[in-house]
């Protein structure tokens, strides 16, 4: 078997076979637990009448958004109005590549592995972008605009708040981070730095509270309100497949990937990363969506200045502990801390009117 | 002053939480049905025809001229007997006086519902339709001995059994 996978092709082919059917399987999984989970939070029940406790609800709506009319606006850039689906779905696979599913179990251990997730990461909002465009919808083109927006503002803490982590590690390989958290996971040595990613995260895939582009209430569905029929379910697959490919970065370089008692590596991951998941559909449930203006100046107000600090303080810790394997708790201590105070004293200055303004709100 | 430090998100989060443990409020209405109240009129006419005399008293009380009763008299057995007793549900509005002017307690509103129908012709019920039996309760409306000894009305399912196959 090992020489087998010593073969490049067959370690190609075998991955890439591997990693479309995860994305593909799990994100029928997601959809479900998103639905589920959601309803048990609202205090409902979810769909539940499909198969047994309704696992076959999203089998049901893909056969059924499949078999549907495939409808182009009369106006539409047809080109590109093609295109954007796939332009948005294909970055998603990609950053599957470098996800270490056990010790070394990845298409490619690439040595700038973090890098290249969020070089690759960012090319979907072109798709989405393509999408509002094409449409010849003053709406698909405005949520397309808060898209890129956002991704723009949220694409620099996102990053920021990993490097701290590869400082840590002191590599950018995403299976030597994972290596790095044999002994503890970061994100008791990053606290700060996986809040500001998760919420970033959040905002980088367009999930509520920052689902700004698509805005039911305002935008209809934003960027994909002319797409119907199997584009319609390529932009939702992408919507998913973002979702979990951040949930698997964050379990891989907060929450430490594969590392793990009793159970096997793989399983792990997957426990952790479908964890992440479920703690995203419950700050889904739980946020209203914010204004554009606010999520401006929570990104360039709030987590950039936060980040950067993060990046300062790490890098001292660091050098004054050069091994930080060796006093974990002082440093979970003192991270815990300096999380805390940064985060109570920033929130000051986030009040109406930089906090200048009185006001009656409570 | 109060501290604002982003607490309210945990509150917000410790809320939906708390509700993602608890049990969900719903009923999974076809399979599941609560108890109606018990001071509910009813939506329909279920007749008595053992004690009913023909006395066609409800169809003059009946405002929307709704009820119709043809009465003969059976030679053969020497009875006075109901040949028709026919109502328009489609005209009926539930107003209960046939019920109330019934003196021999034979006109009773019913508790059921889903009486949706596809035809007019469909809404027109006749004795058959209308008999008293165990599958169309009778609602409390004027008979307060009846009411008190209907169930009890549910507001909530306790526990729900989400795997159909058993039920």
């Amino acid at each position: 078997m090992t020489e087998l996978f010593a073969n490049p092709w067959f370690h190609w082919a075998f991955y890439t076979v591997l990693l479309i059917s995860f994305a593909l399987g799990a994100v029928m999984g997601l959809i479900y637990i998103e639905r589920r989970g959601m309803g048990r939070m609202q205090s409902r029940l979810g769909p539940n009448r499909t198969g047994p406790f309704g696992l076959l609800q999203a089998v049901a709506d893909a056969v059924k958004v499949l078999l549907k009319e495939d409808i182009v606006p009369a106006n539409a850039d047809k080109v590109v109005h093609w295109l954007a689906p796939i332009v948005a779905f294909v970055p998603v696979l990609l950053i599957f590549a470098v996800v270490p599913f056990m010790n070394g179990a990845m298409l490619a251990d690439l040595n700038i592995g973090i890098l290249y997730v969020f070089a690759i990461g960012s090319i979907s909002s072109v798709g989405i972008f393509m999408a509002g465009w094409s449409s010849s919808n003053k709406y698909s083109l405005l949520g397309a605009m808060r898209d890129v927006a956002s991704i723009v503002s949220y694409e620099i803490p996102l990053v920021l708040a990993i490097i701290g982590v590869v400082i840590l590690a002191g590599s950018l390989s995403t299976n030597e981070i994972v290596k790095a958290q044999a002994n503890i996971p970061f994100i008791l040595l990053q606290p700060l730095g996986f809040i500001i990613f998760f919420a970033a995260a959040c905002a980088e895939i367009n999930r509520s509270p920052f689902d700004l582009l698509e805005a039911d209430s305002e935008l209809v569905a934003g960027f994909h309100t002319e797409y119907s029929g199997m584009k319609f379910a390529m932009f939702y697959l992408v919507e998913y497949a973002e979702a979990l490919a951040m949930c698997a970065i964050i379990s891989t370089i907060f929450l430490g990937g594969w590392q793990g008692p009793v159970l096997p590596p793989w399983l792990w991951f997957l426990v952790k990363t479908f964890g992440m998941f479920y703690v995203m559909v419950w700050t889904r449930t739980t946020f209203p969506r914010v204004r554009i203006d606010q999520l401006m100046a929570l990104a360039w107000k709030f987590m950039l200045p936060l980040a950067l600090i993060n990046i300062v303080v790490t890098a001292i810790e660091v050098v004054i502990w050069p091994t930080p394997a060796g006093l974990p708790w002082v440093l979970i201590i003192v991270n815990f801390a300096v999380a805390g105070i940064l985060i109570v004293t920033w929130s000051r200055l986030m009040k109406y009117g930089w906090g200048r303004v009185e006001t009656t709100l409570r | 002053m109060k501290l604002h430090f982003g607490n309210g998100l945990l509150k917000g989060m410790l809320v939906t939480i708390k509700q993602n443990l608890r049990h969900p409020t719903v009923t999974q209405y076809p399979e599941q049905r609560l108890n109606t109240s018990r001071r509910i009129r009813g939506q329909e006419l279920v007749w008595n025809k053992t004690r009913c005399t023909g006395c066609a008293t409800c169809a003059k009380a009946c405002h929307q001229g709704a009820i119709q009763i043809v009465t003969a008299t059976n030679t053969e057995n020497n009875k006075y007997e109901v040949e028709t007793y026919r109502v328009d549900t489609g005209y009926c509005i539930q107003c209960g006086i046939c019920v109330e002017a019934c003196p021999y307690d034979a006109l009773f509103m019913g508790a059921r519902y889903e009486k949706a129908k596809y035809r007019r012709a469909e809404l027109v019920e006749n004795k058959e339709q209308m008999a008293d039996s165990l599958d169309r309760p009778v609602s409390g409306y004027f008979h307060p001995e009846r009411a008190e000894k209907l169930p009890v009305q549910t507001l909530l399912v306790e526990k729900i059994n989400e795997d159909r196959s058993k039920e």
